[in-house]
This record gives structure tokens, sequence and C-alpha cells, in this order.
């Protein structure tokens, strides 16, 4: 026997060191990680001015209604106008249709833009360049050219021939739907930056003054003012006015000629702004005359609706053929599934004292006569995927290039005008911004969404409704505005729920705290993709391991 | 009725109310366990869990909901099981707990006997949960628990509810559902799977006890899962609750859908989520949006064969489950009723 004495230093029958399972590295066992992911959410996919709509709900959301306003400013210098006039395409592609209705994300725009203007918030101008920007014409796509590239650090001067700024948002768009102190305000705070703004000024030698003013770059964006005419057969007994000047006068308070029976000849928002403005000028009788039926024509559903509750008449599927002793001639017309609309030969007689003519603007192309360069076609001048003409440093936008013909297709041809420019400018290759792919419905887990109380409803129908236009009726208020924000989805963008942190059967997840999102550890995770099915927003994706 | 906890009050008007497992616009106090930062993730990382495991994160949610109400005032007993064979393989644990492996039947009378000792030595703030699986509790540990419940012993007994027997490879339990297939229930003949008006409800049987609480809760719904917990935690004597945890491996389905397929178990009807203090039930979580019985079972390949024309009456059946159940427990939201 020895009399060596044994050390038990493990407990009976004890081989391996006690140990935590944190040594056995399950993320072997895996063949698809998750990873997070932004996806782009359809809102702001469909907003010509390129607005993270997401974003700055998620702001109002948390009821940092200045943190909202500034994330909006990022890409339009006017929420408070356009939270009015926008036909907000947003909504129209909100994924939460799907569920119940769309966020009204157009009446959060303008209670933001409010708010702005009501507690007086500024946006700084970016540090100085030393280059100087012409721009002509002080409509949407001028002012928010003017603005962006003040926030890059440029000098700018906008020029243009009217006696105020704001082009056809102040000069087309009547006041019921725009209210000027709002417009106003808004355009000062871009003048704020050290925008300047030359008015009664037409340009009409663009180079002269480039030259004579040491402008490096230009943006023209002079819009489509001139009213379309069709010839009518016609005896004058029936005075013949212009849509695009009528609603000038209107503007201007001089006098517009619309009086007694007023019939206004076209189907889009224009035809309906200035019938429902000749209600309120006082016409005994106010018909619009469409030439398509009521469905294809083109204003939004919405608009018809409140001129037809103002009164306004609509007579559809009617061209107007003679003008003779206070009589129109109109001819029926015949709907056809996939045509224009086709003449009947039935004819019918209809009495008026004034008839408008609404039927679109062309572009007044003569400013660009004899700069070598630029090309026109159809009457619209042609610039490539950066917003430039065919002449180097010459900018173009607004409805006089390819467009929509909106304001906020404007607003977002400034915008991506400016940032070209200032790629210019610095000699730089202007890049297509990279989009990412989108959040679509079937990318989102929608059960986690709460459905609206059902008391709450009815009431956020109304407010839904005020959306836009009425300044009759009030605004959101800080209570529904930031409900109405919470009912964004945030499709495709992480907005910290913990869902994917609580649901890790693994722990495999960080969260890193508020603003911060979350981080996987991959060296637990085992690829289960809970987390990925479970993501209310679609906001992970699962990606094959290289093995 | 104890009030609710402050993490079950409704949430009005936010973007997800309280269905996710956090919310960010709620106050930090309001949230739930499993959305805090500093959470005690008494099941950690590095467990031998099949992926997607229903069971892991049942236990760890329900454990770490009670180490939040008892202070981490916590002993566990865990019976033989898959709970305890992917979290302790000897001598690794994954449990940040004090835990004791008891045998595969006495894991109650274990936690009676830890309750007992506390007792004795005059730490009553020390509370005992026994855990195990469904194998665990409804069949050979059924005399134990039976006996806990009798004493009415200071203990939480909870079951991850699995239906099987998956750790020694999916042999039918007494929580086996009807048609379901297992290795011991083989979808061959003309009743193939498991057979109907076979095996047993143990929250029913809890209830028959008169304890004074029962409930029964699902790994989708954590909000509710962690009030059961919480509310449990909040009384003293023999307690039961059932969570229900999907098995990606025993039951065929995908493991990302561990999630979805308790949601859909309980949004068809077939597993009831009620409350019973003394005996009575107490209260029902209502079906949110009810989705057809068909879409819960086409999820999992145990009850493919109920899809063939000749198994067209076991669909029947289970069908007849999920309507005999919502009648039961009334489940169903009335008109204008608030969830």
């Amino acid at each position: 026997m020895s009399d060596k004495v044994v050390v038990q230093t493990k407990p009976f029958a004890i081989t391996l060191d006690v140990g935590s399972s944190l040594l056995n590295k399950t993320g072997t066992w895996r063949t698809e990680r998750p990873v997070y992911l932004d996806r782009l959410p359809p809102c702001n996919h469909a907003c010509p001015a390129g607005e993270n709509i997401q974003a700055w709900l998620g702001y109002a959301e948390e009821g940092d209604y200045e943190a909202a306003w500034r994330k909006i400013m990022d890409d339009n210098p006017l929420p408070a106008t356009m939270g009015r006039v926008c036909y907000h395409a947003c909504e129209g592609a909100c994924n939460r249709t799907q569920l119940d209705q769309a966020v009204g994300i157009n009446s959060v725009e303008r209670f933001l833009g409010d708010q702005a203007l009501r507690y007086g918030w500024q946006m700084d101008a970016g540090e100085p360049t030393g280059k100087k920007a012409m721009i002509v014409g002080a409509g949407p796509a001028g002012l928010s050219c003017a603005y962006h590239l003040r926030r890059y650090g440029h000098d700018v001067t906008i020029f243009d021939s009217s006696p105020k700024a704001g082009g056809m948002i102040r000069y087309g768009i009547p006041k019921y739907r725009m209210p000027r102190e709002k417009l106003n305000a808004e355009i000062e705070r871009i003048q704020a930056m050290g925008v300047k703004i030359e008015l009664n000024t037409r340009v009409d030698d663009i180079q002269a003054i480039r030259e004579r003013n040491g402008f490096d770059s230009v943006f023209i964006a002079i819009g489509a003012q001139s009213a379309k005419h069709i010839e009518i057969e016609s005896d004058e007994s029936i005075p013949m006015l212009d849509a695009v000047q009528v609603l000038r006068n209107s503007e201007i308070e001089e006098p517009t000629g619309l009086r007694g029976r007023v019939v206004v000849y076209g189907g889009g928002n224009t035809a309906i702004d200035v019938g429902r403005t000749a209600i309120r000028l006082g016409a005994i009788e106010v018909t619009v005359i469409v030439l398509e039926s009521r469905a294809k024509m083109p204003a939004h559903e919405f608009e018809v609706k409140e001129a037809l509750e103002e009164g306004v008449r609509i007579v559809d599927l009617r061209a107007v053929r003679k003008i003779e002793g206070n009589t129109l001639t109109l001819e029926r017309m015949v709907d056809s599934a996939d045509q224009w609309p086709q003449p009947s030969g039935q004819f019918e007689t209809f009495e008026a004292d004034v008839m408008v003519q609404a039927l679109g603007q062309n572009v007044e192309t003569g400013l660009l006569d004899g700069i070598p360069g630029v090309v026109v076609e159809g009457g619209i001048v042609q610039v490539d995927h950066c917003m430039m003409t065919g002449t180097d440093g010459f900018f173009a936008g607004g409805d006089m290039v390819p467009s929509q013909r909106t304001v906020t297709t404007s607003i977002g041809h400034g915008k991506k005008a400016a940032r070209s420019m200032d790629s210019w400018l610095r000699k730089e290759k202007c890049l297509p911004v990279e989009k990412h792919e989108l959040a679509s419905f079937d990318k989102l887990n929608t059960w986690y969404y709460s459905d609206a109380p059902r008391t709450i409803r009815p009431m956020l129908d109304v407010v839904r409704r005020q959306s836009g236009f009425a300044e009759v009726v009030g605004n959101l208020d800080e209570g529904n505005a930031q409900y109405e924000a919470r009912r964004c989805m945030s499709c495709g963008n992480c907005f910290e729920c913990d869902n994917c942190y609580g649901v890790c059967p693994d722990n495999s997840v960080t969260k890193l705290g508020p603003g911060k999102r979350f981080e996987f550890k991959y060296d637990y995770c085992k690829g289960c993709a809970i987390c990925a099915t479970e993501c209310p927003c679609g906001a992970i994706k699962m990606v094959p391991e290289d093995i | 009725m104890t009030q609710l906890p402050e993490s079950q009050q409704k949430v009005k008007f936010y973007q997800t109310g309280t269905l996710t497992v956090g919310n960010r616009l709620l106050d930090e106090e309001h949230r739930n366990v499993q959305a805090t930062m500093d959470r005690s993730n008494s099941l950690d990382s590095g467990h031998r869990a099949c992926q997607g495991c229903g069971e892991a994160l049942g236990a760890r949610f329900a454990i770490d909901a009670a180490i939040r109400a008892t202070g981490n005032q916590l002993i566990a007993a865990n019976a033989t099981g898959c709970l305890e064979v992917f979290t302790t393989p000897y001598p690794e644990t994954a449990w940040s707990i004090p835990w004791i492996h008891s045998l595969f039947g006495n894991a109650a009378a274990v936690a009676s006997g830890i309750a007992a000792a506390m007792k004795a030595k005059g730490r009553e703030e020390v509370r005992v949960i026994a855990q195990g699986g469904d194998g665990g509790t409804t069949d050979i540990g059924f005399g134990c628990l039976s006996g806990t419940f009798d004493r009415n012993d200071d203990v939480l007994y909870i079951c991850y509810n699995n239906q099987a027997y998956m750790n020694t490879g999916v042999q039918r339990s007494s929580a086996t559902p009807g048609a379901a297939r297992t290795a011991t229930t083989m979808p061959v003949g003309a009743e193939p799977g498991n057979a109907f008006n076979t095996g047993k409800s143990v929250p029913l049987i809890a209830m028959a006890h008169n304890i004074p609480y029962v409930a029964t809760a699902s790994v989708h719904d954590l909000h509710d899962l962690e009030m059961k917990v919480t509310k449990a935690m909040g009384v003293h004597g023999a307690r039961y609750i059932e969570v229900f945890v999907p098995c990606p491996l025993g039951w065929g389905s995908k493991p990302g859908d561990t999630v979805k397929i308790a949601r859909m178990a309980v949004e068809s009807g077939m597993y009831p989520l009620f409350e019973a203090a003394d005996g009575e039930l107490t209260g029902v979580t209502k079906i949110r949006r009810r989705i057809p019985v068909d879409d819960y079972l086409k999820q999992q390949r145990r009850f493919a064969h109920v899809f063939k024309p000749n198994n067209a009456h076991q669909l029947e059946q289970l069908r007849a489950i999920a309507a005999h159940n919502i009648k039961r427990f009334d489940l169903l939201a009335r008109d204008g009723e608030e969830l």
C-alpha cells in the first residue's frame, strides 16, 4: 500500500469541469442566418417628393413633433402647404389599406406643418461653398430646389415674373384649399435661410443674367402657364375664358368674369377648382361639362365629391360643339371600355352666360430658344435622370419637363435637381440613389397590429375626411394626430417592438437600447427563423449560410 | 379577482398595443419581462434544444416572469424530459437559477419537499416551481402531481405541453390529440394516428382539486403568459399552469413557425386559454381572429393523413373538438365586446 494520499479535487463521480451552456456554440448548426434590413415602405415609394414618411411618422408616434417635422424637411420644405394640396399617393399605397384604412398621412403632415409655423421652427443653411445658383420660377420646384441648395451651402437667387412667390400653388390653387398665410409663412422660412427671391422680374435672357451675376449653374422651372384652347364655332354671344387666367385673377383680386350661369369645360382638378371658385364668387349656377364619363374623369374623387356638395353640377359624356345666341350645342358622347369617348350624333342645347375652358396647360418654351443643347419635344423640355437638360450645368424641373404635373412631383424635382446640381458643382458624378427592396404587404405579420377601438373609429373617419382641403373644418389636434401616426405599421423598418428579442428560443438577440435596435448573437443563433416569421414589419430576412 | 398586472393593461391607440413582446411607446414599468434589457435569461444560450423549440421558449418566458415576481427567490425542480436533457447535459447547464433534476415521475413531490424544507428553515420567501413536459406530468408524474394538489403544497407546477414524449422519439402521451401521428400511433389502418376519445385534460383535473389557481397559456401570447405566471406567484398553495409549446420535430412543422402554430391552435379553438381559481373558471382569453381548424392542422405533418379523402371523418372529429371548446369555454367575443 502506498502512503500517498489521493486528494479528491472533485466531488464523487465528476470527471468534467462544471460549466455553463455558453461554452456550446450552437451557431454552428445554422444553415440560414437572420439579418436585419430596412425595406422601402410603399408610402415612401409612392411619394413623388421622396419623403421618408415611415420615419417621420415614427417620431410623431412618440410625440416628438419637431423631430418628425425635421424629417419631413429633409425632403420637402413646405409641409403645411403639402399637407393641404398634395394628392397623397402615399395613402393610396399604404399597406394598412389592406387591413382597415390607410393611415391619414396627409392630415398628420398638415398638423406637423402647422406646428412648425405655430412654434416658429427654422432651418439652417449649410456651410457656405462660394458657389452661386440661379433659379427661374418661384413655384414649388424652384422653391424646393432653392431650399435644398441652401442646405448644401450654395448661394441662391430665384427670379419670378409674378408679384408674389409660390407659382401655381398661389395662382392656380384657390384660397379655400390653400390659406395664403400658411404658404407665405413657409416661403418666408425659406427666405430666412438666405434664399433671395427677385419678384416682378421676368427673365428673357437667361445666359445674359447668368454671366452678368456670375451664376455657376441654373435651374429653370417656369411651369406650364399657358392654357390649352380648343376652337369652338361661336358667335361670341358667350364670353370664353381660360381657367389659368380665372384662377389667377381670383388670387390677385381682379374681376374674373364669372357671373350668372357658368359652364366649365374640362374634367380635371383645375376644372373643379374653377367650378368651386365660381360658386364662391356668387355664380347663379355652375356646370362642369366633362367629355369622359364621371368614372373616368381625371379629377380626384374627393374633390369632385366636395364640389358636388357645394352645388357644382357635373354633366359627363358631352362635347361642346357650337355656341350661338347664348346657347351651347352639346353632343352626347358614348363611353367605351378602352377608347376615348366616341361621338353619338345626338345633340342637345344648354344655356349659359359664360364659359371657361379648363383643358390643360402648355409650357411657354420661348425662354429656352437659342440655348444650345436644350431639347424640347412636344412642347416639353427633355431632361436626363439627373434633371439636367442637354446643356451642361443647366437643369430643369416641374411642370415643364415630363411629369405628372402635381405640386408634389415639382417638390421632388426641385430636390433631385438640387442634389444633382450640388454634385455637378463639386465636379462629382450624379449617381442615382440606391433604393431598398419594397416592403410589400406579404412581408408583414399583421397579427401584431392592434385594431382601433371601435369607439374611436367614427371620430377618426371624420378626421380623415377632413384631411386635405376644406379649411372650413378643423385640423387634427395633438391627441388624434398622434393616434393617427400610431396607426402606421412601420412597413419594412424596425420600430423596436422587441418581438425578435422576445421570441428567440436561444436567447440569441441582443437588445441595444432605445433607438439602437438589435443585434444577433450568431455564436448561438440556430437559424430557426422564428424572429423573421414573427417580425411584424418585415425587417428581418433569412439568408443562406455559405456551408 | 386580482387586479390586472400593469403589463396587461389595455394600451389604447398604440401601433401594436400589447400584442408584441414590447412596445417602445409604453412606459418602461409597463413592459414585459422579455422586453427588458436586463432580463434574467433564466434559460440561456447554448442549450441543445432543436431549432425553433417551443419548450425552450416557454420555459424562459415562464421562469423569467416568476423570477421577477419573486424577486429572484426561486428554486425549480425539473422532471426528466426534453427540458432537462437539452438544458443540462451533465456537467453543463443552461439554467441560471437553483435547479434540481428529479426523476421522471416525482418532480411535484421533490418540489413539495423543497417547499417544506424552506418552511422548516423559516425561509418562506423562497418560492418553489416544479416543471416538466406532458409525459412527466400527465402520465408518469401524475400521482405525485395529484398529491401535491391534494395537500395544497406551496408549489407552482408548470407543464410544457408539446403533446407527446419528444425526448425519447415522439411516443404518444395522454396529452396527444386524436389522429396525431406519433412513433406509437402510426398513420395506418382505418383510424390512423392516435385514437379519439382517449387522453385527459390535466388543467381540468387540477381544477377538480379546488386548488387556488389553474391556468392554460401559450407561447404565442407572452403578455397573457407573463400575467398568469405573475398571478400564480402572487398566491400561495398548489398552483398549476400548462403552457402550449409546439415541437417542430415531433409535429413535423417548420422551426420558424413555432409561435405561429401556437397562435393558430388558440385562434382555431383547438387550445383554449383559461384561468380558474378555487375550482371555478374565472376567465377565458377570447379568440381575436378566428381561423379554420384545417389551417392549423395543415401546418403539421403529424396531421397530414386527415386530409386524405378516406380519413375525412377524422378531420370532422377534429373540427368538432374545436367547436366544442369554443362553446364550452365561450371563446368568441360578443358583438361590440372589446378584446
